[in-house]
C-alpha cells in the first residue's frame, strides 16, 4: 500500500507539469496579442513592443514556460490584465469561499443521500423505493444552473426567505449549496441503493438470517457497513466533480469563489487569471482523483493496485 | 453471426420449447418494449425529435423575430402561449426551434466521442501490454476530469460559439465509451470464439470487427444514451454562461441566461426553457437506464 501511494504520488508531479504545460500552450494559442490587451487598442507600436518585452512575449515559448514555472514555484503567478492585482492574491481571496461552498454541498449531499438510498433498498419495489428513485432520477436530469434559477425564483423572489446572491451569512450559503449538492445527492442515493441491494444478496447475509439474527441487526449492523464503504470511497470522484460544478453555481449566485473568478476572467479575456485558475483547478482534480484511487483500494483490498493502474 | 454472438440473455423457457423461433434481437425487442423506463424515455425523445423536425410548422414565429412593443409579455397572452422575452420574441417558438440545436449538438458530440472511445477502448483492451498501460492511464485521466473545465479551456482558446463548444465536449466525453469498451474487450479477448478465430489464423482486424464489436453493441448503446444526456447538459451550460451558442441562435441554455437578467420581472423566461432541457435529459437518462436493465442486469450502477 505504501509503495503504491509513493508510486502514485510520484506520478502526480509529472501530471501536474503536463496540465500546467497544456494550459500554458492553450493560452498562447489564443489569437489575441496579450500585449494589446495590456496597453489597449490606441497604443503606439513602441508601447506595444515594450509591453511585449515586459511580458516576456519576445522570448521563445519554451523559455516563456520555464520563466512561468520558476515564478509560479516562487508563488508569483503574474498580474491580472484587468485589475492589475496579483493573481495569487485573487486566488487567495476566492479559494476559501469555494472550499466552504463545496464542502457544505458535499456534506449535505451525503447526509441526505445515504439514508435515502438505504431506505429505498430495504423497501425495494415499494412506493418509498419508487418515490426516492424518481426524485433521484429527476435530480440527475435537472441541470444545476436551471435548478439555481428555480430556487432563486421560489425562495428569493417569491417567498423572500433567503437572499438570492452574495455571501457573508449562512443564509447566503443555503441556496448555492443545495444547487451544487442536489445532483450528487441523486447520484449517491442511486449508488447506495444498488450497493445495499448487492450486499443483501450475499451469502453471508443469508447465513446471518439463517442463524436467526434479527432482520434489523442484519441490515443495520452487518450489511450497511459493507455497502456504505464503496460509496464513501467514491467521494474523491465527487470532489473533482464539485470543482467543475462550482464554476456554474458560483456564477448564478454571484458567490465570490474561484469558479466565478474563472468565468469572469474568461469573459473579460483576463488570461493570466484564466491560466492560473485552470491550472489550480486541474491540480485539485488530480489530487481528488488520487484520493479516490486510494480510498477505493482501501475499501476493497481485492483490487490489485500494483500491476495495471 | 449467431454462432459467435453471446445471446443477450439466457434463452427463456418458451424459447427452448420453440427452438426455431429464438433470436437475440426479438428477445431484446420484447423485453425493451416491456421495460417501463425505456418506453417513457423513447416517448419523450421521439416527441422532441418530432418537434425538432417539424419546427417550421409547429413554431408560431421565426426564432429571431423581434417585436419590441411586446417585450416581456406574460404567458397565455394571445399569440404568445409562453410569453415573450426582452426583445418581444415568442418563447414557445424559440423553445421549439431550440430542440434542433440541442438534438444536433447531442448527436454530433455523441457520434464523434463514440468513434474515438470505441477506437481507443478496442486498441487498449485488445492489444494489452504497454499500449494498454499508456491508453488506460490516459482514459482514466480524461475520465476523472470535470467536462466543464476542459470545455471552458477550449472555449477560451477558440472563442465563444457553438462549434467550439461541440468540439470541446466531443474531445473530452469519449472516455466514458473507452472505459466500458476496454473492459468488455479485455473480457472477450480470452473467450473461446476469439481464441478459436485466432487459431484459425484470422487477422486481428477481422476478429475485432466480426467477433468483438458485435458483442459490445449493448453496453455502447447504454453509454451513448447517457452521453447524449451529458452532452446536452454541457452545451446548455456553456450557452448559459454565454460561451456556447451566440445570439440569436435559440439555444435553451442561452434563453435561460437571458432569463437570469430579468429574473425579478419575468419568471417565465427562466422557467420554460429549463423544462425543455430537463425533459430531454430525463428522456435519455430513462432510455439509458432501461437499456441497461434490458441488455445486462449486471451493469446496474
Amino acid at each position: 500500500m505504501t509503495r503504491y501511494l509513493i508510486h502514485r504520488s510520484l506520478f502526480l508531479l509529472p501530471m501536474m507539469l503536463v496540465i500546467s504545460a497544456l494550459v500554458f500552450v492553450a493560452m498562447r494559442m489564443i489569437p489575441v496579442d496579450p500585449a494589446e490587451l495590456v496597453v489597449g487598442p490606441y497604443a503606439t507600436a513602441e508601447q506595444r513592443e515594450l509591453a511585449r518585452q515586459k511580458l516576456g512575449l519576445d522570448k521563445p515559448i519554451i523559455a516563456q514556460y520555464g520563466i512561468y514555472l520558476l515564478n509560479a514555484l516562487q508563488g508569483d503567478l503574474g498580474r491580472s490584465f484587468k485589475s492589475g492585482k496579483e493573481v495569487t492574491a485573487l486566488i487567495a481571496d476566492t479559494l476559501p469561499n469555494t472550499l466552504l461552498l463545496g464542502s457544505v454541498a458535499l456534506t449535505f449531499a451525503y447526509l441526505l443521500a445515504i439514508p435515502m438510498g438505504v431506505l429505498a433498498a430495504i423497501r425495494q419495489n415499494t412506493l418509498i423505493d419508487q418515490g426516492a428513485m424518481t426524485i433521484a432520477l429527476i435530480g440527475i436530469s435537472v441541470p444545476n444552473f436551471w435548478l439555481g434559477l428555480l430556487l432563486i425564483l421560489t425562495f428569493a423572489v417569491g417567498l423572500r426567505w433567503l437572499p438570492a446572491t452574495g455571501s457573508g451569512t449562512w443564509a447566503h450559503l443555503v441556496l448555492p449549496s443545495i444547487t451544487l449538492g442536489l445532483q450528487y445527492t441523486a447520484i449517491v442515493a442511486r449508488m447506495t441503493r444498488s450497493s445495499v441491494l448487492e450486499v443483501l444478496r450475499q451469502d453471508y447475509v443469508r447465513a446471518l438470517h439463517a442463524k436467526g439474527l434479527e432482520r434489523r441487526k442484519v441490515v443495520y449492523v452487518h450489511a450497511l457497513k459493507n455497502a456504505v464503504i464503496p460509496i464513501i470511497s467514491l467521494m474523491g470522484l465527487h470532489i473533482s466533480a464539485v470543482v467543475g460544478g462550482s464554476v456554474i453555481v458560483e456564477t448564478i449566485f454571484a458567490w465570490p469563489g474561484t469558479g466565478q473568478l474563472l468565468i469572469n476572467s474568461i469573459i473579460g479575456r483576463d488570461f493570466p487569471v484564466v491560466q492560473a485558475v485552470l491550472t489550480l483547478l486541474g491540480a485539485t482534480v488530480l489530487l481528488a482523483n488520487l484520493l479516490a484511487d486510494v480510498l477505493y483500494t482501501l475499501a476493497d483490498p481485492r483490487i490489485k493496485y500494483s500491476a495495471h493502474r | 453471426m449467431s454462432d459467435t454472438t453471446r445471446p443477450l440473455s439466457a434463452p427463456s423457457a418458451e424459447a427452448e420449447d420453440a427452438p426455431a423461433a429464438y433470436s437475440p434481437w426479438r428477445d431484446f425487442l420484447g423485453r425493451f418494449v416491456r421495460n417501463r423506463s425505456a418506453m417513457i424515455g423513447i416517448v419523450i425523445i421521439v416527441t422532441l425529435c418530432i418537434v425538432a423536425a417539424f419546427a417550421p410548422t409547429l413554431a408560431l414565429h421565426p426564432f429571431a423575430e423581434q417585436d419590441l412593443m411586446r417585450s416581456l409579455e406574460r404567458p397565455l397572452t394571445p399569440g404568445h402561449p409562453l410569453g415573450t422575452d426582452v426583445f418581444g420574441r415568442d418563447i414557445y417558438s424559440r423553445i421549439v426551434w431550440g430542440a434542433r440545436v440541442s438534438l444536433q449538438v447531442g448527436l454530433m458530440v455523441t457520434s464523434v466521442s463514440m468513434a474515438i472511445g470505441i477506437l481507443i477502448g478496442c486498441i487498449s483492451g485488445f492489444y494489452g501490454g504497454r499500449v494498454d498501460l499508456v491508453l488506460s492511464n490516459l482514459i482514466n485521466l480524461v475520465w476523472g476530469f470535470p467536462l466543464i473545465l476542459v470545455a471552458l479551456l477550449f472555449v477560451t482558446v477558440i472563442g465563444p460559439g457553438l462549434t467550439g463548444a461541440m468540439i470541446a465536449t466531443g474531445l473530452v466525453i469519449w472516455s466514458g465509451f473507452a472505459r466500458i469498451v476496454r473492459g468488455e474487450v479485455l473480457a472477450l479477448r480470452s473467450r473461446e470464439f476469439v481464441v478459436a478465430a485466432q487459431a484459425l489464423g484470422r487477422g486481428n482486424l477481422w476478429i475485432i470487427f466480426r467477433h468483438i464489436l458485435p458483442n459490445i453493441i449493448g453496453p455502447v448503446l447504454v453509454i451513448a444514451s447517457f452521453t447524449m444526456a451529458v452532452a446536452v447538459i454541457i452545451e446548455t451550460s456553456l450557452s448559459f454562461l454565454g460561451l456556447g451558442a451566440q445570439p440569436p441562435t435559440p439555444s435553451w441554455g442561452s434563453m435561460l441566461n437571458e432569463g437570469r437578467a430579468v429574473l425579478y420581472r419575468a419568471w417565465w423566461l427562466a422557467t420554460f426553457p429549463g423544462i425543455a432541457i430537463a425533459l430531454l435529459v430525463l428522456g435519455f437518462n430513462l432510455l439509458g437506464d432501461g437499456l441497461r436493465d434490458v441488455l445486462d442486469p449486471r451493469m446496474r450502477d
